[in-house]
This record gives structure tokens, sequence and C-alpha cells, in this order.
């Protein structure tokens, strides 16, 4: 039990905060460092082309030891004391709508902050071996740190407005790193759906905003959040549901997931850090900071627990059927953010394992993203994994830190999932059966897909096309990887060791033990024989036996699950047909009718139209120089008659 | 404060350095186009030099104020002053004219006009702006409301694409028939004040301070709203536009889109609002209306151009239409988010027709499907057209956002509903720019892209910089330009004697608990 539940304290966040004084003032330092590097890599262009990629890392590191420092520095407060604001200036300022540009360093934000700078500064440095052959690799670096910077913008906002700033940065961040190879048809459509999608999340966001400033008079945290509790039911809800719509795009959940599979047009490393660790993590962030509201709201709760719901399984069945491995990695991600989306719906039983798995699944996920890029820098870019298989015999640590990832991600003790994944079933289960019974299909799913994923690539025959020459990656990317693989094996137990992850985060998302109706390790042990027999059945059937190089097939849930569960088939019927057929039929009636109308009332007053044309220039012309020469005239008089 | 004429300066140099222009010798178009350069640079000069002496904390007075008495038997005085919203258009003009004579110096060599007169008649419409925003006189403001139209003309009938006289024409027929509505309404409202007060006057404070009974309010207003919405322009007096700006060179597109339309706002929130707030509450359903409708179908209809210049001209009818919204839901945050809007709005658009026109000019088209992958071989022109293009979509950060967000806030708080629909317009803007980039900027690079689309030259890289930096800066400081707009939002909001809606939940004081 953690030293602050209990009957009298409250289960819900505190978001009260000191002004940041001594070290804390260096916050703003965080997001300038790299903001500063993409400008230096942005503007200056080539220029910059021979080391830019050095500065780039520079930055990012230099972003992660302030990290680590402040990190330090916040141990030494006691937990109640350990959230601290900054005012840089006055953004907006239009009567009772202020704006401060401020920013918060608190518990919830600092652990993002290690996550993203850690995980960023270990994916640049592995950017530099990636994108070694690629001649615009400076500009890929300049993205890279715009979208540190804008990252950080949104989890050290001290108000929902500048948190809007990071959203849409790092949104567009997106967009520029999916979009990286632009002369790809298939990137820049990519990229551009990636955002358009993303901008209907952000109507939710807006909406939100826009809400809690009727409500509340404030869009500060402490504003709104404070108050949470005298608004009425409806607003709460109403708030909670647009945030809702807000994560759904951001963490590509239904109904907004479809962008993030064809956001894997980006080089593989942003698939790590932007599509998998940190960016898409974002609308559990958005949760998790709004708990005070969600805990008011349980409509708004229930929602968020059918969507992360949805995903979680959509995400896992997509992921079962892909052979592009980074296909088959990105639903995973959208089920395993599925998992965390549910978990902050689950209210103060389910904030600080959301944010436990959130870390543990930026860590092993970037690992196996990462791995998957090291598998595509041997195999010429190859993707698909019906041409892979045996790579374990030539890409020995590839594979030994690949499967620290896959370990993880499956919930194997000591694992890092099998702490924080086993955490939310257990809170599921505490909330209710059904839910609980969601989480563990998933957790059968998951087994299933990565075992099919890993044996496809690293197990079974070579099926490898003739030009390749399978080979180790280079020390620049395998140190980064080999580091997380190590924190995929051992950040669950570092981070639920004495509760601390539990004790940290209380004060700011709040926290109340999950009550089981049944002996957890009943749970612990039926949860690992699901995932046992699951994986043992992917096993069976991709490693055991030959998998031909071209797909069967396969039966009509196969047939879905390849074509994203037919989610760009909805869109396409529902949004984009009948959206093109309008603005056709818009352009006709504007040029048409409108000025039709205009054009066709115009010629009637000025007679026959055939004369009207034959005489309308030189008549306005002359017209209007008359105009001219008579206004001059009346001027030049009037000014006469005064003097 | 100072007792130099700043604004009759304003007025007075670009004249003076028109005339001057018409003088210079034919065959040195350079010298021409150096000296207009030199003008618009002093002018720019003084705008910085008024702006400095205006006193923020008495903006909603009319400061730097000039008059003398013009035509004594009807009252009508040569009256000018400004407030803030007066003086952040005039600043917008003043920063837009040097860069448009420097990004279009080679766009009207070789065109049916002179050189000498395009420099001419762009420092004739300096003025004739500097006059319609600082005019406190209505008549001296009709008269530059109707002077602006002839060197627009001229700009658009002589140095323009090839269906340029359909465009001219078309422009000054919508332009006359709005101007005459005016000139009726002002006839009447001369007429009313002399009724109400015994001495007739066009002197604005005089007039927004009579109280005009409702049902003549309705009539008068009418007259104004027409000119103005046209001149916006709203939906469905919008059609205009597309041509005009598409036929016209990017240098007169900027100056019509960027800066003459914000008249037509401009009008409504000072002219429309404060001389007639009963009939202005009374038009608010239908003004919203068209506001909304014009967001929604602007927005659409530019996704559905073909032309890049007529895209861009569209998604200005879609920008209008947040401005019309804005002012008429008669809130503090949609007021001042409008007139921010209007300076916003002259910026980004400026950004996106300069260098779109530098990139036509290139490959000699205007047509989408004539471009593709130029961002391979003019990484500067695709980046610095990419920013202009995110300022259009409102990317937080940029300047349009907190304009966007501001009218967005103002229109929720008073209607749910309405401002949940405008707020879809952010997704239609996205889709609208990025489509177009994509479809320009990305994929293969075709031949003649390759061949002919070189990146951006020192001159261009100049002329559109300083733009790129203000979109920024004011993304994230609009505090200079909020400060001085906020005082006179507060008058126009007393003026239609309008309230903001109260939030649900009692403000307590930053750092209470409960």
């Amino acid at each position: 039990m953690s030293p602050f539940s209990g009957a009298l304290a409250p289960a819900a966040g505190e978001i009260s905060a000191r002004t940041a004084s001594g070290s804390f003032t260096q916050i703003w330092l965080l997001i300038a460092l790299p903001l500063l590097g993409a400008a230096i890599l942005l503007l200056l262009g080539r220029r910059t082309n021979a080391w830019g990629h050095w500065v780039g890392v520079l930055m990012s590191a230099g972003s992660f030891a302030i990290a680590v420092s402040l990190f330090l520095a916040m141990r030494q407060e006691s937990g109640g004391n350990r959230a601290f604001t900054q005012h840089l200036f006055q953004w907006i300022s239009v009567g009772t709508f202020q704006v401060p540009f401020d920013l918060r360093i608190d518990q919830l934000s600092m652990v993002f902050v290690l996550l993203i700078t850690g995980v960023g500064t270990l994916i640049h440095i592995y950017s530099v071996g990636y994108m070694s052959h690629d001649h615009d690799r400076r500009r890929f670096f300049g993205y890279l740190n715009l979208f540190v910077a804008a990252m950080l913008l949104l989890v050290l906002a001290d108000n929902y407005l500048v948190l809007y700033v990071g959203w849409e940065g790092v949104g567009l961040a997106s967009y520029l790193l999916i979009g990286f190879w632009f002369y790809k048809e298939t990137a820049a459509v990519a990229a551009k759906k990636a955002f358009v999608v993303n901008r209907v999340g952000d109507v939710g966001l807006s909406v939100a905003v826009m809400l809690m400033f009727v409500t509340f008079g404030s869009v500060t945290f402490e504003g709104v959040l404070g108050n949470a509790p005298k608004a009425s039911q409806t607003s709460l809800t109403l708030i909670g549901l647009a945030l809702l719509l807000a994560a759904c795009g951001k963490s590509a959940q239904f109904p907004l997931q479809s962008w993030l599979l064809d956001a894997m047009e980006g080089p593989t490393p942003v698939s790590a850090l932007i599509h998998a660790a940190t960016m898409v993590t974002a609308g559990v962030y958005l949760i998790a900071r709004s708990n005070a509201i969600f805990n008011a709201a349980p409509t708004a709760q229930t929602a968020v627990i059918v969507i992360g719901a949805i995903t979680l399984i959509m995400g896992a069945i997509i992921g079962c059927a892909k052979d592009d491995i980074k296909k088959a990695l990105a639903g995973s991600t959208m089920s395993q953010i599925g998992y965390m989306v549910l978990a902050a719906g689950l209210g103060p039983i389910g904030y600080v394992f959301a944010i436990f798995h959130l870390l543990t699944h930026g860590f092993f996920k970037a690992t196996m993203f990462l791995g998957a890029g090291s598998v595509m820098h041997g195999m010429n870019d190859q993707v698909n994994m019906r041409r892979f298989g045996a790579l374990r015999t030539v890409m020995v640590l590839t594979t030994i830190t690949f499967f620290a990832g896959y370990l993880a991600i499956l919930g194997i003790p000591p694992f890092a999932g099998f702490y924080s994944k086993d955490k939310i079933i257990e809170s599921a289960f505490a909330h209710s059966t059904l839910v609980g019974l969601v989480t563990l299909v998933g957790a059968a799913i998951t087994a299933f897909y990565m075992t099919r994923l890993v044996a496809m690539t690293f197990l079974g025959k070579a099926r490898w096309p003739d030009d390749a020459h399978p080979h180790e990656s280079p020390a620049m990317m395998m140190i980064p990887v080999s580091i997380l693989a190590v924190l995929s094996t051992v950040s669950g137990f570092l981070l639920l060791n004495n509760n601390w992850i539990v004790n940290w985060l209380e004060p700011v998302v709040g926290f109340e033990e999950p009550v089981l109706g049944f002996n957890v390790n009943i749970l612990q042990y039926g949860t690992l024989a699901v995932v046992l027999v699951s994986a043992a059945l992917g096993y069976v059937l991709y490693a055991r036996r030959p998998v031909p190089e071209v797909a069967p097939v396969g039966s009509l849930l196969t047939q879905a699950a390849r074509a994203d569960l037919y989610g760009d088939a909805v869109n396409e019927a529902v949004f984009m047909r009948p959206g093109q057929y309008l603005t056709r039929f818009l352009v006709w009636f504007d040029s048409r009718v409108v000025d039709g109308a205009v054009n066709g009332t115009a010629a009637l007053l000025g007679g026959l139209s055939g004369r009207a044309r034959r005489t309308q220039n030189g008549f306005t012309r002359s017209y209007a120089l008359t105009m001219l020469g008579g206004a001059a005239l009346v001027i030049a008089a009037l000014v006469l008659v005064r003097l | 404060m100072s007792t130099f004429p700043w604004l009759l300066a304003l007025l007075v140099v670009p004249l003076i350095g028109a005339a001057i222009v018409m003088f210079l010798p034919k065959n040195s178009p350079a010298l021409a186009k150096q000296f207009g350069l030199l003008v618009s640079l002093i002018v720019f000069a003084l705008t910085v030099g008024m702006a400095l002496q205006f006193v923020t904390a008495q903006a909603a007075d009319f400061q730097f104020t000039y008059s003398f008495s013009w035509i004594p038997a009807f009252g009508v005085n040569f009256a000018l002053g400004v407030d803030g919203i007066a003086l952040v258009l005039i600043a917008m003009a003043a920063c837009l004219v040097p860069v448009v004579m420097l990004a279009g110096w080679n766009d009207v060599d070789g065109s049916q006009g002179s050189v000498r007169g395009y420099v001419a008649l762009i420092l004739v419409l300096e003025a004739a702006i500097v006059g319609v925003f600082a005019a406190t006189d209505l008549f001296l403001f009709y008269v530059f409301f109707e002077a602006m139209l002839v060197p627009v003309y001229f700009l658009i009938g002589r140095y323009g694409g090839p269906r340029r006289n359909y465009a001219a024409v078309k422009f000054l027929l919508y332009s006359l028939f709005g101007g005459l509505l005016m000139l009726a309404s002002l006839i009447g409202l001369y007429v009313v004040s002399a009724r109400i007060t015994g001495v007739g006057t066009f002197d604005f404070t005089a007039l927004a301070n009579l109280n005009i009974d409702p049902d003549t309010q309705k009539w008068l207003f009418l007259g104004f709203f027409i000119a103005f919405a046209i001149k916006a322009p709203l939906v469905p007096f919008h059609t205009w536009l597309p041509d005009a700006a598409a036929e016209s060179t990017p240098g007169t597109a900027v100056l019509l889109v960027g800066v003459l339309d914000k008249v037509g706002t401009f009008g409504m929130l000072r002219y429309c609002l404060e001389l007639f707030p009963d009939a202005s509450r009374w038009a608010t359903p239908v003004v919203i209306a068209l506001a909304v409708v014009g967001i929604i179908y602007g927005a659409l209809v530019a996704i559905g151009q073909s032309d890049i210049k007529r895209l861009i001209a569209y998604t200005s009818v879609s920008h209008f239409g947040f401005i019309a919204l804005g002012i008429f839901v008669m809130t503090t945050r949609g007021q001042s988010g409008s007139a921010l809007y209007m300076v916003n709005h002259g910026f980004s658009t400026a950004a996106l027709f300069l260098i779109a026109g530098f990139l036509i000019s290139r490959r000699g088209s205007r047509l989408i499907e004539d471009f593709g992958g130029v961002q391979k071989v003019a990484p500067i022109l695709a980046g610095t057209f990419l920013v202009a293009g995110l300022s259009s979509l409102a990317l937080p950060g940029l300047s349009s956002f907190v304009s966007e967000f501001l009218v967005l806030v103002g229109t929720f708080e008073r209607y749910r509903w309405i401002g949940v629909v405008a707020t879809l317009g952010i997704v239609l803007a996205a889709l609208y720019i990025l489509l177009m980039y994509q479809r320009t900027m990305t994929g293969p690079t075709p031949d003649e892209v390759g061949e002919r689309v070189t990146d951006l030259r020192g001159r261009e890289v100049l002329a559109v910089a300083p733009i790129l930096v203000i979109i920024v800066v004011l993304g994230f400081y609009p505090k200079p330009v909020l400060d001085v707009i906020n005082p006179a939002i507060d008058r126009v909001m007393h003026a239609v004697n309008a309230s903001d809606p109260a939030p649900e939940v009692a403000p307590v004081a930053e750092g209470t608990q409960p």
C-alpha cells in the first residue's frame, strides 16, 4: 500500500505547484536546446551537411543531461513538493482569456522528459549509422530535433493551449518525417494522411480547450483541474469526450487509427521514436494529466475504456496478418497503446500503470523497431518477413536484443512487460471481469503475432532474395539497441521495486489499490499460461512449418486484417469519395450558379450581353480614368476653396 | 504626443513618390523600381516612427488626429486619426508594400503597361489604403474607399494574366455596385444626423453617438454592410475575388487580398457595429450564417481547385468567413481575434501568393497538375512555401493560430454548435494546404519542372524572409498587436452594448485551492 492512499487521502492527483527556483529554472533549456539544434540544421541548410548530425545528437544529449540533473534534484524534494512552474512570458491576453506561456515540471512530466530525451538520444545516435548513406541526413536530424523540442513542450506545458502548441508541433514533425523521402509518392501521401487525420483529433482538443474556458474561465492546469469538482457533470463529460477524441487522433486509437500503419513509410528510427515510444503515447499523457476531469466524469471514462479495448484487440488482429515487419509492429503499437488508454480509463486504479506500461513499452518497442531497422539495413531495405527467416545465424546481436523486446512484450518474467502489463490486466479485472477478459485475450493474441514475427524473421529457414547478403549492423546502431534491450529486460523490475513508480506518480495522478475478488497469483499464472500456449501455437505454425514466400489467400479474417480491418475502406467510402464528389459539385456550383447568376444579372442589367461585351473594356477603362481625373479635380478644387 | 502630422505624411509621401516616378525617364525601368522601393521604405520607416509614438493606454481613442474643414457646406472634414485597429492595419500595409515591390521586381517587365506606371500605381494604392484606414470622417472614408478602385483596376487590367480584362471589369463592377449602396446609406446617414442634431455631420464619433431609431438603422446598415461584404468578400459575393487574384500579378494579389479586402471587415467592425448597433444585432443571425457557410464552403471549393492562385484565393474566402464570424459573435475574444486575424491573414496570404508567384513564373503555368517534386530541385522555395502554408492552416506557433483560436473561442462562448462547426474548418484547411503541397512539391520531379524550376534567388529570399519572421514572432508574441487592439475592441463592444458570457464556475483567484 502506498502511504498516501487511505480513507482520508484523496485518490485524485494534486495540481498545485511552486514557482521554479534553483536548478529548476532550467526547465526551458530542455526545450531550447533541441529547438536550437533544429534551427541551426534547417536554417543553415547544406552548409551543415558535414557535421550537422552531431549537432543533433549533442542537443538531444544535452537535454537528456539536464533532465537527469532535474530528476536528481526532484528526488531531493518530498512527494507533494515536486511540482514546479516557470513563467516565460504572457502569450495571449484578451480580457479574461489569459494564456501565459508557462512550463511545469512534476513527477508525471519528469518521467516523460526522461523517456523522450533518453530514448530520443539513443535513437539519434542510432540514426547517425542508419542514415549514413542518405545525402539528406542533416535535414533528418533537423526534423528529429524539432520533434524532440515539440514533444518536450507538449509534456512540459502548464496549460492546455501551450500543450496544444506541442501537440500540433509533434504532428508537424511527424508529417515531415513520415514524408522524409518526399520523392516517393506513397511517403508524401502517408504524411498528409497522418496530419489530416490528426487534425480531426485536434478538433477534439480545440473543443476541449474552448469548453474548459467557458466552464472554468481558464485554460491553465491549475484553473481547470483544480476546479474540476465544482463543474457540472455535463460539462465534465463533454470535456472528457473531447479530450478522448484528441487522444484518439494522436495515439492512433479507433476510429482514427488508420494513419499509423501508413506512417511506416518514414525512416525506421522515426517509427521507433515517434510512432512507437513517444508521440503516439501523448494521448495517454493527456488523459492521465486530466485525471481530475475523468475521475468526475464516469461516462467519459467508460468511453475511454471502450475505445482502448476496441483498439487493443483491433491492433493485435492486424498485427497477426501483416507480412511487412514494420506494419506488424505498428499494429502491435496500436494494440499496446490500447492497453494504456484502457488503463487510463479505469481511473485511479489505472493511471499509474498506464504510465508504467507506457515507459516499458517505450523501451521494448523501440528495441524491436530499431531491431527491425537493423534487419532492413542488412537486407537491402526489405520489409517483407516472408523473405527473411534464419537471420539468427547472421545477425546474432540483433536477434538477442530483439528477443529481449519480444519477451518483454509477451510479459515473460522478469522482462519489463511482465510487470507493467500484468498490472493493467489486474486493474482491468478489478474494474470488471469483461474488461479483464478483453485484456487477457489481447495478451494471447499479442503472444501469437509476436511469435509469428520473430519466427518468420529470425527462426526457420532462410528465404532471402538472391541479392541479399545479410550482415550485422555497425556498432553505432547496435550500441543504442543493446542499451534499450537491457532496459527492456530490467526496467519493469526496477521501476516497480518498492512500489517506486506508484509512489512517484501518485501525487500527480492519484492512486487506488486495485481490489481483486480472487487471488492475484491465479491471475498471474493464468495469464502466463495463456501467453505461453499462444506463443507455442505461433511457434509451431511459423517456425516449424515452411513459410510460403507468397502469402496464401487466407481466411476472411486474415484478409480483413491485412486490409487493416477495412479502416481505410470505410474512410474512403464514407469521407473521401463523398468529399470528392462534394468538392467537385461545389466547384461547379460556384462557377456556374453563384458566379453565373451574377454574370447573368450583370448582362441583363447592361442590356444585351453581346452589346455589353463589345463596349465593356473601353467603356469601363475610360470610366475609371474619368473617375480618377474627376476625383483629382474635386480634391484640388476643395483644397483651393479652403485656401 | 508629438505634433508631427504622421498620417498626413503617410498619405502624401507615396503620392509625391508616384508623381515623381511618372517623370523618371521611360527607358530605365530599374530606376523606377529602385525609386519606388525607396519611397515605400520611407513610408515604412514613417509608420514605425508613428507606431512608436502611439499611446497604447489610449488605443481606443483616435490618435495623431489631423483635421481641416473641407466642404463646410456639408460639414465634411478632411479628418484623419487612428485607433489601435487602424494602426496595426496601416502598419501591415506599410510592411507589405516594400515586400511586394522587391518580390515582384521582374513581374511586369515586358507587360502591356510601363514599369514606372506599375510602380506609381502601387504607391497611389498605398496612399489610398492609408487614407481609408485613417479617415475619421465618413465622407472622406467613402472617397478613399472609391479611390482605391482606380489603381487596382489598372494594376489588374494592364499588368495581369490572359483574362485580366474580364477580371478587372468584374472587380470594378462589383465594387462600384457596393460603393453605390454605401453612398446611398451615407447620404441617408447625413440626413438623419441633420434631423436629430440640427446640423448634418460626417464625423465618425459624432455619428456613433447618435441615437438612430432601429428601423432607420436597418436600412442604413444594409448599404454599408453589402458594400463591405462585397469587399471582404463574404459568400455569396465572392466570385470576383478568385478571378481578380488569379489574373493579377502576385504583388497585386497580395495588396488586393491581403490588404485591400480588409477594408471590408474593418468597415464591418468599425462602421456597421458602432454606427448601427441595433441593426447589427438584428442582422447577426444572417451574418453568422453567411460567415460559417463561407468558412466551410470556401475551404471545400479551395480543395477542388486546379489552379494554384485560385486555390489561395478561395482559402481567403474561408478566412474572411472566420473574420466576419468573430466580429458578429459580439464577444471580446471574437472581435479581438478578428482584428488580429486581419493582420495575420495579410502576412500569411502575402507569403503564399508571393512564393506561389515565384513558382509559377519559373514553370510558366498556374496549374497544379503541371508541378511535382519541386522540393527536390528547389528546397528553399518548397520550405518557405510550406511555412506559409502552415501559417494559413493555423499551425500553433505561427501567427494565424492565435487569431483563429480567439475567433473560435469567442464564437463558442456564445454559440456552442456554431463554434464546433467552424472548428471543422481546421481539418479542411489542413487538406487544402497539404494536398496542394503534396501535388506540387513532392513525388517524382517531371522533366519540365526539373529543367525550369530553380531555387529562390537572393532578392526573393530577402523579400519573403521578413514576412516569415513576422509570422513566427507574432505566433509566439502577439502581445504588441493585441495590446493596441484590445482597448479599441472594448470601445466597439461598449458601442454595441454587448458583454461576454460568464464562465460556468466562478473564477477563483490564482493560486487558491478549494
